[in-house]
């Protein structure tokens, strides 16, 4: 390989691993309260609001429902509004966050549903406030699976980043899709697909870690 | 003696109740909303009293109402009608805010412990602390002389997953004692448990009743955990108190049939299957009379057939028996076989010596 492919490569990498880690970390920001509430605002749950609860369910839904890449063109209008351009990697955060923000409150609803409902109950048994609940006992709780989820958004922005090369996003994917398909340089291909492999089995494995480092309910050796 | 066991949703015994009361349920009933919107009854015309510094068990098969009753009190749940008074606060009309206040002095142990995986038995103590807004050094010299008085200080880093099912609930005793509440609700604490731990966690619960002076109102499906912690018992069924009193009387002299149900399987209580079996209601040529007696406190351990052999020359033949304690009085039951002919001789005799008797039936 050229020192030339090697070049655009280390670029594209970074240029994806800057989208992926910005908008995981805005999608969480966004994600984990909407997450939250989605799994507590339920009838008889501890911010009870049924209705509420219902409508952002259903706009969680259409959201998630939008295939990627018509997302990204939909909210081009959007991301011009928030980034001031519409091509380019800053430009990808955007439609990549608005992807990544319900994924990742679904995968929180999940992980919090899962605490044991006998821990809300011993809570407000000793007094404490449903903030207080949340905060201290079902995010702690929920932990492992929060991580486990996380990491699994990380993989699925992975994946979504190389899809904004469409709209000149940036990053592996679209070098993928303008050297090794357009330019018709099978070792590029290779080389993208290779290094893409890398990036997911890492987060993979470091996400795996961290998830049973913090699982304290099974005993560890 | 008797007008005590009574049903206390009469509104004529309610002046039996102590004043002192710290839980006191007036006139509580409490539905549910069915699928359909129909209310359904799980709770109807309660009154209860639990005087200060007592130990009064609850006991009721599943479905009987005793869970919804006992969250009533620390206002989990909220009653559709009457009152919960609380140390003097209407637990039911209480603000959210006050009432997050009032729970502090309402502990609350759990079947399941209901512990946080995540946090250690320290930090799990420490979590009502920590709720209840306690600077750090108050919550650590507190978390380490709770975790003592329950015998947990060399587990204090262990996670929950690390400690057996009495530890854990050694560490739910320790959380809900944390803000030092004047009352404990025990929710079938020593169900998940088995007998040789059920028996240290009821020690443990005895012994923080004595010293702290602490008031413990315990539901339990098992009449094994009433008679060795409570004092007083009241016995649910269908969503109403059917009786209710001092433990030791129930156990000696059960008005309810549901009360029967539940002694029948104390030891010494049930007829041996081959007896059971031959049992019949009606008297035959030949057959013998089939009594329980039951002897209760000072009498328990009188020599009682020995005398009846001697005095009246009477041969009794022993089919089942036990003698016991109860709420640390001696009592004992006995099942006896006498002829026919000497049946209502024995009975005055008995009855004489201030012993229970009941015919139980004929066998030939």
């Amino acid at each position: 390989m050229s020192p030339e492919i090697i070049r655009l490569i280390l670029a594209a990498t970074g240029e994806t691993l800057l989208m992926v880690a910005i908008s995981g970390v805005l999608g969480t920001l966004f994600g984990l309260p909407l997450g939250v509430f989605l799994a507590t605002s339920g009838k008889g749950e501890l911010f009870a609001a049924p209705w509420v609860n219902s409508v952002l369910g259903v706009i969680v839904n259409a959201a998630r429902s939008t295939p990627f890449i018509i997302l990204v063109v939909a909210i081009i209008p959007f991301t011009r509004l928030i980034a001031g351009t519409s091509i380019g990697t800053n430009a990808a955060i955007v439609p990549l966050t608005v992807a990544a923000t319900p994924f990742i409150a679904r995968l929180i609803e999940g992980a919090i549903r899962e605490v044991d409902q006998g821990l809300i109950e011993a809570a407000r048994a000793f007094g404490a406030s449903p903030l207080q609940i949340v905060l201290k006992v079902l995010i702690p709780e929920a932990l492992p699976g929060i991580v486990l989820g996380l990491t699994l958004a990380a993989v699925s922005l992975i994946g979504y980043s190389a899809m904004v090369g469409a709209v000149g996003g940036g990053g592996l994917g679209d070098l993928g899709i303008r050297y090794g398909y357009q330019r018709f340089m099978p070792e590029m291909m290779l080389a993208v697909v290779v290094v893409l492999i890398i990036l997911v089995q890492a987060v993979q494995s470091l996400g795996d870690r961290l998830a049973r480092r913090l699982n304290k309910r099974i005993r560890h050796a | 003696m008797n007008a005590q066991l009574g049903n206390l949703s009469d509104p004529g015994l309610q002046r039996l109740v102590p004043a002192e009361a710290i839980v006191r349920l007036e006139g509580v009933s409490k539905a549910y909303a069915s699928r359909d919107g129909t209310p359904v009854p799980a709770l109807d015309g309660i009154n209860l009293a639990v005087p200060q510094g007592s130990v009064l068990g609850v006991i009721g098969r599943s479905g009987a109402g005793k869970s919804t009753l006992i969250r009533l009190v620390n206002g989990l749940e909220k009653p559709t009608s009457g009152r919960v008074i609380v140390d003097g606060a209407d637990i039911a009309a209480l603000p959210e805010s006050a009432l997050r206040h009032a729970r502090r002095s309402i502990g609350m142990i759990f079947q399941h412990f209901n512990l946080l995986s995540s946090r250690t038995a320290a930090e799990n103590v420490a979590l009502p602390l920590e709720v209840a807004g306690y600077d750090k050094a108050a919550i650590r010299a507190r978390v380490d002389e709770l975790l003592a008085l329950v015998g947990l200080a060399d587990k204090r880093d262990r996670y929950p997953s690390e400690l057996s099912g009495g530890q854990k609930q050694r560490v739910g005793i320790a959380r809900a004692l944390a803000t030092k509440p004047k009352v404990l609700l025990s929710d079938e604490a020593t169900s998940a448990l088995d007998p040789e731990t059920t028996r240290s966690i009821l020690d443990l619960l005895s012994r923080i009743n004595a010293e702290l002076g602490l008031t413990i109102l315990l539901i339990t499906h098992e009449m094994a955990v009433i008679r060795s912690i409570a004092r007083e018992v009241a016995v649910i069924d269908g969503g109403r108190i059917v009786e209710q009193g001092d433990v030791f009387d129930v156990f000696t002299r059960p008005q309810h049939e549901v009360t029967r149900t539940f002694l029948a399987d104390e030891t010494g209580r049930a007829l041996p299957p081959y007896v059971a079996e031959r049992l019949r209601a009606e008297a035959s040529p030949g057959s013998q009379a089939v009594i329980r007696i039951g002897f209760r406190g000072p009498h328990a351990t009188d020599p009682v057939l020995a005398r009846l052999a001697r005095d009246l020359n009477i041969e009794t033949n022993i089919l089942a028996g036990s003698v016991d304690e109860i709420a640390g009085r001696p009592c004992g039951t006995l099942v006896v076989g006498v002829p026919q002919a000497s049946l209502t001789k024995t009975l005055d005799f008995l009855n004489k010596h201030d012993l229970d008797t009941e015919v139980l039936g004929h066998v030939s």
